[in-house]
């Protein structure tokens, strides 16, 4: 029954309710699915006991007439999130034999609410990477090929796992978290919906922290309705993460009407990129136009201050990294270095790092020390949180204008080839996340959706940009978007 | 700003990451190029901006200052490298 996992949460929640098929025969599915694709490398950690056992519990849960929003739902997780009893490593050498003794409140809330685990999903080592190839485990692979053309593309990153395991099939949706663009970026290379909520939306207790500030997880997704779905048991106060907020959690679902007459939707002309494909230009004016035929009202905009989101954002997210990658030191847990004769602690610190974390971590965490050290804190972290307060303020000067979503092109190209940036500058590899880190330094909801195929028959995105709290209102606009756009095509599968 | 070998031994050793000799040059020329990139700030005339200290307003909470959680001694030393009799076990750090 491998059909099954191609279902989206909304059509297997019908099924699972009508007793078409059960939960552990969607599970199964799902789990053939994942043994047959094991050269994506995307499921790190398998957990095939576990996910047919809570299958089973969905499955009597709907017997009895109690099957909350996600009963039943197989879903996989990224590596971030502690789970309990199972291994959670960031992706990294550091956190090896990591087996937490905690689960993280939102997959907590997810198990609560029904869903059933399917494993942990491969990403960027602490999320730090935008191509997957900064894992301990290895490179992910797009399911997705160019037309006649055999080599190997990135799913984007840092949640590539996530992306690549929902595109292809293997679950139904998937945990990410996006700190400068982690969720829309790979979910724009593979073809499907990834929402980033509101900073304080999605507890970050039990989530391994990459940038305290910016950090959000959001559900990975084959729709707009299935990531309302799943943002629903995703979302909500937490007293464990001083910064999430006690505000309800609408049902997002219900207001997936697709009406969107009269409703203000910005263009930045800033977003308009040198060098920027033809193709991505063309993609975006069709969204403009298909907005405008829903009854939306186009509005030019400015904000001003984009260019430099992205060098702010370098400053911010390695100072906050380099603290928080403090407590990885081998006396607490993972990776210990072993030590030569008449090393002390300072030895055993240094040594462990050095193992225990790769190349593109190390540089973020010295990047965000020099950032932080004496002399330099003033010139680059506190300007940098400067700047960060005029990037928030220009969407809040569009905000009051009216302008109730704004949409851009979700990256500037689509998946590229792995290796491809192994040996350019780490800035241009940073260059991915140019549409989507305003949006994290802001603590916007964003919502990336797939729109169509460039001429290698690649997969491109664009994104939704909604005002503080109103994912709901996000949502309807990306449901309307992806009505008009209908975008149906699936990777060919070669795996 | 441009950073010498000097200066990225320095913090390389702020940041207790074991880096040899011959790696250093090339971090030298990779920070540097990193922090080229954020001189695009510069520009930015940053005078009476306050510098974010909280993306959504909110207050800090508070709670009663009491005891919430505790006697978990194994729970916590479970994934510990090296214990012993309770406690996390390091290399000697007095003399």
């Amino acid at each position: 029954m491998t059909e099954l996992s191609k279902l989206t949460i909304y059509e297997a929640r019908e099924g699972l309710k009508s007793k078409t098929f059960s939960s552990v025969e969607l599970t199964q599915s799902c789990l053939d699915s994942i043994a047959a694709a094991k050269v994506l490398n995307t499921f790190v950690h398998h957990t095939p006991e576990l996910s047919l056992e809570s299958a089973n519990s969905s499955d009597l849960r709907i017997a009895k007439g109690e099957a909350p929003s996600m009963c039943g739902i197989p879903i996989g997780i990224k590596d971030l999130f502690c789970t309990k009893g199972i291994p959670s490593q960031a992706g990294s050498r550091i956190l090896s034999g990591f087996i937490p003794e905690y689960e993280s409140t939102i997959t907590k809330q997810l198990w609560d609410s029904g869903a059933v685990m399917l494993g942990k999903l491969n990403m960027d080592e602490f999320a730090m990477g935008s191509s997957n190839e900064t894992s301990v485990y290895g490179d992910v692979i797009n399911p997705w090929k160019e037309k006649n053309n055999a080599k190997n593309l990135t799913p984007g990153g840092s949640s590539g796992g996530s992306a690549a395991a929902v595109a292809a099939d293997l679950c139904l949706g998937a945990t990410g978290t996006d700190t400068g663009g982690s969720i829309r970026q790979p979910a724009a290379f593979v073809g499907i919906t990834g929402l980033k909520p509101t900073y304080g939306r999605c507890s970050r207790w039990g989530v391994v922290a990459f940038a305290s500030s910016l950090d959000q997880a959001g559900p990975m997704t084959k729709s707009v309705t299935d990531a309302a779905i799943m943002l629903e048991a995703m979302a909500g106060h937490d007293p464990k993460d001083s910064t999430s907020a006690n505000i309800p959690v609408p049902c997002f679902e219900t207001f997936l009407t697709g009406d969107i007459r009269g409703k203000k939707i910005g263009i930045p002309k800033e977003y308009r990129i040198d060098g920027m494909p033809d193709e991505i230009e063309a993609l975006w004016s069709d969204g403009i136009t298909m907005l405008k035929a829903a009854g939306a009202k186009i509005v030019d905009i400015s904000l001003p201050h984009t260019k430099y989101a992205l060098p702010a954002y370098y400053v911010v997210a390695p100072a906050e990294a380099s603290s928080n990658l403090a407590r990885y030191d081998g006396v607490r847990f993972g990776h210990r270095a072993a030590l030569s004769p008449g090393d002390g602690i300072t030895e055993m610190y240094e040594k462990t790092r050095s193992e225990g974390f790769g190349e593109e971590v190390q540089r973020r965490i010295m990047i965000g020390t020099y950032v932080l050290s004496a002399g330099f804190y003033d010139a680059y972290y506190n300007r940098a949180r400067k700047i960060r307060t005029l990037i928030k303020k220009d969407f809040e000067d569009a905000f009051s204008l009216g302008v109730e979503a704004i949409l851009t092109p979700a990256t500037p190209s689509a998946a590229f080839g792995l290796g491809e940036m192994k040996d350019v500058d780490p800035i241009a590899m940073y260059l991915n996340d140019i549409f989507t880190v305003p949006v994290n330094l802001a603590g916007l909801p964003g919502i990336a959706i797939p729109a169509g195929l460039d001429k290698k028959g690649l997969p491109l995105g664009l994104q939704l940009i909604g005002k503080p709290w109103e994912e709901s209102e996000l949502l309807n606009t990306a449901f309307a978007l992806e009505q008009a756009i209908a975008f149906s095509d699936k990777p060919e599968k070669w795996w | 700003m441009s950073i010498d070998v000097t200066t990225a031994r320095r913090v390389a050793k702020l940041a207790r990451i074991a880096v040899d000799e011959e790696g250093l040059p090339k971090l030298a020329k990779e920070l540097s190029g990193i922090l080229s990139f954020m001189e695009q700030l510069n520009e930015v005339d940053v005078d009476n901006v306050e510098p974010m200290t909280s993306v959504t307003p909110m207050e800090l909470k508070r709670r009663v200052d009491e005891v919430t959680d505790g006697g978990q001694a194994s729970a916590i030393l479970a994934n510990a490298p090296n214990t012993k009799e309770g406690f996390f076990a390091v290399p000697k750090v007095i003399e």
